[in-house]
C-alpha cells in the first residue's frame, strides 16, 4: 500500500488529497498564480537549478554530512544516523528554502522580501539571503519570540533586516504569519513573501518541500552508501510547519522506511487538531468548536504553531507517515543527551525528534537494532539561554 | 420585503439605486459591546441601506488594527456565531443584513449548517474575504440553497477576465476593494478606487459598492462617484472602541448619509 504514496506535484489547485489549496484574499490571488508559474518554470530550468546548486554548495556548505552517532547508538540500542543540517551556513535547514526563494524573487523582478519567524532561524536565513541578493528585508516576529530569541533578532539586524515585533494574538509564530500576510497584501507588487515552511497557500507547501527535498535526497544517497545499498528502517524529523520533515520524507517516501514526524506536545495539530483553513491552506489545526484558532505552547519557538503543512495532513490520513509528540521535559533531556554523548548541541526543535525516539526505543515501539535516520534540523546556539533558564 | 427571514440583498440594493440614491453599507462587529444590537438598529435608523455583521475570527488577516481589536474584544466577551445570530434573529430591520467572517468559521460548522444558521437568523448575505473563486464552489451552492447571497471582493489587481467571472458569480452585490491592503481608516482615498469602480461598472449590472479605508463623508462621496455606493466599517468601529455609544455611531452614519444624498 504505502509504496504507492508519493510526494509529487499537487497540480494547479495545490491539493494533497483533501488538504492544501489556496485560501487567500483576492488581492493575493494573482501573486500566488504568478509565483506558481515562475517556480514551475524555474524548477524545470537547468540553468536555474545550476545557480541554486552552486549557491547551496559554495555558500550554504552543502552537502551536509551524515554522522553516525556511535555513543548515542550504543546507549539506545538502535543505530542512529544524523543528517547534519545544523552544519549549514546560518545553522539550520531554513537556508535551503530561502536561497531558492531569493533567486525566484530576483527572477520575478521584485525588490523586497518579507518573512515570518518563530525561533528566528527562518528570519535569519531570509535576512541572509536578502543581504546576499541585495533585497530589502522585513521580518515579522511575535513579541514573545523576540524576547525568547533576542540573539537572533540582533543577528537579523546585523544582516540589514528590519525586525517588526508583532503584538497581536498570542504574539508568536501564528501572529507573525498574519502580519506578514497583511504586509504582503499591501505590497505584493514589489514584495515576495518568503514563507518559511511547507505551509500557506499553494504554491508554498509544494515549493518549499521541493526546495527542502535536497535534505532527503542527500540523506538517501548517504544512507545507501553507508548501509550497502539499504535504506534505514525509520526516518524521523521534528515538525513545526513541517519543512525539514517534508524535505527529509521526500527522499524516503518510496522506500520501506517508516516515516515519523514529531510535534511539540503543546502544539500538536495532528494529535489534537481537526481540519480547517488558516493562512491560506486547508490542514489539521488546533481550533475550538467554533473554528477559533487555539494558541500552541512550547518551549521551542519554532514549533509553536497551531497548524501543520497540508502534505503532512495528507501523509497522515493515508497512513504513510505518523505524527507523534514530545513534551518540554523530554526535549530538554534529549538535548542534553545528544550534547554529552555526541558533542552536538541541537536546537530545541530537532531535540523533539530525538526525545520521541528515546521514548519509542524504551517502550519497544522501535525495535532494538533498528537503523534510524534523524534530521538534525539546526544547531542549539540560539537556544542556549532558554535552556540555561529551563535547567536552572 | 420584510419577513421573519430578513431582506434579500440584491433586490433591495437595486431598489436603492433605482431610486437614484447611493448605497450606504455600514458594519458592526457582533458581540463587541453589550449594546451592539442597539448600534445596529441606530445605524439603520440613521440611513444605512445594508449592515454587515462581523462574526469575529481569531486571525483576521484582511483586517487592520481597528477591526482586529474589535474582533479580539468581542471574542474575549464570549461572542461566537450562535450568540451573535441569536441576538439578531428577533430583530426586524427594513434592510438586508450580511455576515462578514472568515472561512474557517464556515468550514468548522459545515457549509450547510452555517448557511442555515444565517438564513434562520434572517441574515441573507455573506462575505468571506479569504475564500477566492478557486475555493468557493462548495460554499456557493450551500449558500444558494439557503437563500444566502455571497458577495465577492474584487481587487485593484484582479485581471479583466477574472473580474468578469467574479462579477458573474457574485450574489447580492460586488464589493470593490479600494486599495491594496487591509481594512482600516486612511487619511485619504486611494487612487485605485476610481479605476476599479469604473472597471466594475463596465463589467456588471449588479450593485457595486466600494470599501476599505473610507473614514468620513468626503471620502464616501468621492468613492461613490463611479460606483453605486460605499462601505464604512473601521471608522465606525473606532468610535465604538473609543467608548462612544449607539447615538454617536448613528450621528456618524447620518453625516455620511447626508453627504451621499447631497452628492
Ligand atoms: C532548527 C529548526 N528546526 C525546525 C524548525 C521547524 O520548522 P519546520 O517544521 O518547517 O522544519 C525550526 C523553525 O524555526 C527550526 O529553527
Amino acid at each position: 500500500m504505502s509504496e504507492q504514496v508519493s510526494m509529487g506535484d499537487p497540480g494547479p489547485t495545490g491539493r494533497f488529497g483533501d488538504f492544501g489549496g489556496m485560501y487567500v484574499p483576492e488581492s493575493l490571488v494573482p501573486a500566488c498564480i504568478e509565483l506558481e508559474k515562475e517556480f514551475r518554470q524555474a524548477w524545470a530550468d537547468p540553468a536555474f537549478r545550476r545557480r541554486l546548486d552552486n549557491l547551496l554548495r559554495d555558500y550554504a556548505g552543502r552537502p551536509t554530512p551524515l554522522t553516525e552517532a556511535r555513543r548515542l547508538s550504543d546507549e539506545l540500542g538502535v543505530r542512529v544516523l544524523l543528517k547534519r543540517e545544523d552544519l549549514t551556513h546560518t545553522g539550520s535547514h531554513k537556508i535551503n528554502n530561502v536561497l531558492g526563494q531569493g533567486l525566484l524573487t530576483l527572477e520575478m523582478g521584485k525588490t523586497r522580501m518579507v518573512a515570518e519567524t518563530g525561533a528566528g532561524q527562518h528570519g535569519v536565513a531570509t535576512a541572509t539571503a536578502a543581504a546576499l541578493f541585495g533585497l530589502e528585508c522585513v521580518v515579522y516576529m511575535g513579541e514573545v519570540d523576540t524576547r525568547r530569541q533576542e540573539l537572533n533578532v540582533f543577528r537579523m539586524e546585523l544582516l540589514g533586516a528590519e525586525v517588526r515585533p508583532v503584538r497581536s494574538g498570542s504574539r508568536t509564530l501564528k501572529d507573525a504569519v498574519n502580519e506578514a500576510l497583511r504586509d504582503w497584501v499591501a505590497t505584493v507588487e514589489t514584495t515576495h513573501y518568503c514563507l518559511g515552511s511547507v505551509m500557506g497557500p499553494h504554491p508554498f507547501p509544494w515549493m518549499v518541500r521541493e526546495l527542502q527535498s535536497v535534505v532527503g535526497g542527500e540523506a538517501r544517497e548517504q544512507c545507501r552508501a553507508l548501509l550497502d545499498g539499504a535504506d534505514p528502517d525509520l526516518v524521523v524529523a521534528c515538525v513545526g510547519g513541517g519543512s525539514n520533515a517534508a524535505g527529509t520524507f521526500a527522499g524516503f517516501v518510496d522506500t520501506g522506511a517508516r516515516l515519523v514526524g514529531v510535534e511539540a506536545a503543546g502544539g500538536s495539530a495532528m494529535g489534537h487538531g481537526v481540519p480547517g483553513v488558516l493562512h491560506g491552506m486547508r490542514s489539521y489545526l488546533l481550533q475550538d468548536e467554533w473554528g477559533q484558532i487555539l494558541e500552541a505552547e512550547s518551549i521551542s519557538a519554532g514549533l509553536d504553531y497551531p497548524g501543520i503543512g497540508p502534505e503532512h495532513s495528507y501523509l497522515a490520513d493515508v497512513g504513510r507517515a505518523r505524527y507523534e509528540i514530545a513534551s518540554d521535559e523530554e526535549v530538554l533531556a534529549a538535548l542534553q543527551l545528544l550534547s554529552r554523548r555526541e558533542g552536538i548541541i541541537p536546537a530545541l526543535e530537532p531535540a523533539h525528534a530525538l526525545a520521541w525516539l528515546v521514548r519509542a526505543v524504551r517502550s519497544g515501539e522501535v525495535p532494538l537494532g533498528s537503523t534510524v535516520l534523524m534530521t538534525l534540523s539546526g544547531r542549539g546556539d540560539k537556544d542556549a539561554e532558554t535552556v540555561m533558564r529551563a535547567l536552572a | 420585503m420584510t419577513t421573519a427571514l430578513g431582506v434579500a440583498v440584491e433586490p433591495h440594493l437595486r431598489a436603492v439605486r433605482d431610486a437614484g440614491r447611493k448605497i450606504l453599507v455600514t458594519y458592526v462587529t457582533g458581540g463587541l459591546q453589550p449594546h451592539w444590537i442597539d448600534a445596529l438598529s441606530a445605524m439603520v435608523d440613521a440611513g444605512a441601506d445594508l449592515v454587515e455583521i462581523g462574526i469575529p475570527f481569531s486571525d483576521p488577516v484582511m483586517d487592520g488594527v481597528t477591526i482586529q481589536e474589535a474582533s479580539s474584544r468581542a471574542l474575549a466577551h464570549g461572542a461566537n456565531p450562535a450568540s451573535i445570530l441569536d441576538a439578531i434573529a428577533p430583530l426586524e430591520v427594513p434592510v438586508p443584513l450580511v455576515a462578514m467572517t472568515y472561512y474557517n468559521l464556515v468550514s468548522r460548522a459545515g457549509h450547510r449548517r452555517f448557511s442555515a444558521m444565517l438564513s434562520e437568523a434572517g441574515v441573507r448575505g455573506a462575505i468571506l474575504p479569504d475564500l477566492p473563486l478557486e475555493e468557493s464552489g462548495p460554499w456557493e451552492s450551500a449558500a444558494a440553497a439557503s437563500g444566502v447571497e455571497t458577495a465577492l471582493l474584487a481587487s485593484p489587481v484582479t485581471p479583466d477576465d477574472r473580474l468578469g467571472e467574479l462579477c458573474r458569480r457574485a450574489r447580492g452585490f460586488v464589493y470593490g476593494v479600494n486599495l491594496m491592503g487591509v481594512t482600516g481608516e486612511r487619511a485619504s482615498l486611494s487612487a485605485t478606487t476610481r479605476v476599479l469602480a469604473k472597471r466594475l461598472k463596465s463589467t456588471t449590472d449588479k450593485p457595486v459598492v466600494m470599501g476599505f479605508g473610507i473614514s468620513g463623508p468626503e471620502q464616501a462621496v468621492e468613492a461613490a462617484a463611479e460606483a453605486d455606493g460605499v462601505v464604512v466599517a473601521s471608522a465606525l468601529m473606532r468610535l465604538f472602541l473609543d467608548g462612544q455609544g449607539p447615538g454617536a455611531l448613528a450621528a456618524a452614519v447620518a453625516r455620511i448619509r447626508q453627504a451621499l444624498d447631497r452628492g
